[in-house]
């Protein structure tokens, strides 16, 4: 009994040595989780990017189930998830609204005049001190954030068609029933 | 040669160079100081294993010009650091805190090492409990005899 104990249990422990480390190697430790998942958005107020769109703040963020995009002319990443915004904006599920993050006016203006804007209301922070209230450390990231106006979920990296179908837009339903 | 030695008592004389930039750092070196001294402990999230303090990020910089923020606004150390945690999770600091989801990292090396003592204990306290066993047993009355016999024929000529 004994003697076949001793043969378990290295086994036993390789296993579960094998195991810690394929969790471990398909963790990437680049994703942060965000410490303010199901907390109340942080208060800030921003001014818009061009007259005829509005800015964004806190305020706005009540009422309805809505997505915050933070995102810069100057960030790659943000041009290859562009696309799944103008779709979202097209089909009008939910709205889409933008944290333009350390940019030049004149170069977020012509990025999106190139590229469409999906945004419903756009702020701008030019510093990138809102951002960091809202634990941003990489453009893009979005946010999905319910009526009240809680964070529920955070997607850091550009957006994927499998991302906003399966995690992103079934969320946005269950928070809007 | 002379040159060289210069240039590399030069290069040594420099010491580590830091990120933080004339313009971001406050007048009171008191202030300063501790600004620094937490600047260490926060890991700037764009290249995870330098600090804030080490690193050229434009968000290591924001980060530094804000913990300057909070001290000049009164806040203490702790007030600062929490500040930041608060936004970026505990993650943030490069020292781990101690709490029962980091019981396993702080505690476990310790814990290794003491079931691994126990098990030596246990290992040579059965070896002398069973000594017996383990030293070879006589030889038999057949054995003593062949020995015999083929001593015997050395002994021959």
């Amino acid at each position: 009994m004994n003697k076949r104990l001793l043969f378990i249990l290295p086994v036993a422990l390789l296993i579960g040595i094998a195991v810690l480390f394929a969790v471990g190697l398909k963790h990437d430790p680049s994703i942060v989780p965000s410490v303010l998942l199901d907390k109340p958005a942080p208060s800030f107020d921003l001014p818009p990017l061009s007259n005829d769109k509005p800015g964004l703040a806190t305020a706005n963020l009540n009422g309805e189930v809505s997505l915050v995009n933070v995102f810069a002319s100057w960030c790659g990443p943000c041009r290859v998830e562009h696309p799944l915004f103008m779709r979202l904006a097209e089909e009008g599920e939910v709205p889409v609204y933008g944290i333009n993050y350390k940019d030049k006016a004149a170069d977020a203006k012509r990025w999106l005049r190139d590229l469409g804007d999906p945004y419903t209301r756009i702020g701008v922070d030019r510093d990138g001190r809102v951002a960091i209230e809202w634990g941003v450390y990489g453009v893009p990231e979005t946010f999905v954030i319910d009526r009240e106006g809680t964070i529920r979920f955070k997607h850091v990296g550009p957006l994927s068609p499998e991302v906003l179908e399966e995690t992103i837009l079934p969320l946005v339903r269950n928070l809007q029933q | 040669m002379r040159t060289l030695l210069a240039a590399l008592l030069l290069a040594f004389s420099l010491g580590p160079a830091f990120a933080v930039e004339p313009e971001e750092m406050l007048d009171d070196p008191a202030l300063e100081a501790r600004a620094r001294e937490i600047s260490k402990e926060l890991r700037c999230l764009v290249c995870q294993n330098q600090s804030i303090d080490d690193s050229n990020a434009g968000l290591a910089r924001d980060l530094r010009v804000l913990v300057r923020e909070r001290l000049t606004a009164g806040d203490s150390n702790e007030d600062a650091l929490r500040y930041i945690v608060d936004r970026y999770g505990d993650f943030v600091l490069l020292r781990p805190p101690v709490s029962p989801r980091t019981y396993a990292l702080w505690f476990g090396p310790a814990l290794l090492f003491v079931i691994a003592g126990l098990g030596l204990v246990v290992f040579f306290r059965r070896r002398q409990a069973a000594p017996a066993e383990t030293t070879t047993p006589p030889l038999t009355e057949e054995e003593r005899a062949r020995l015999e016999t083929l001593m015997d024929e050395d002994r021959k000529p």
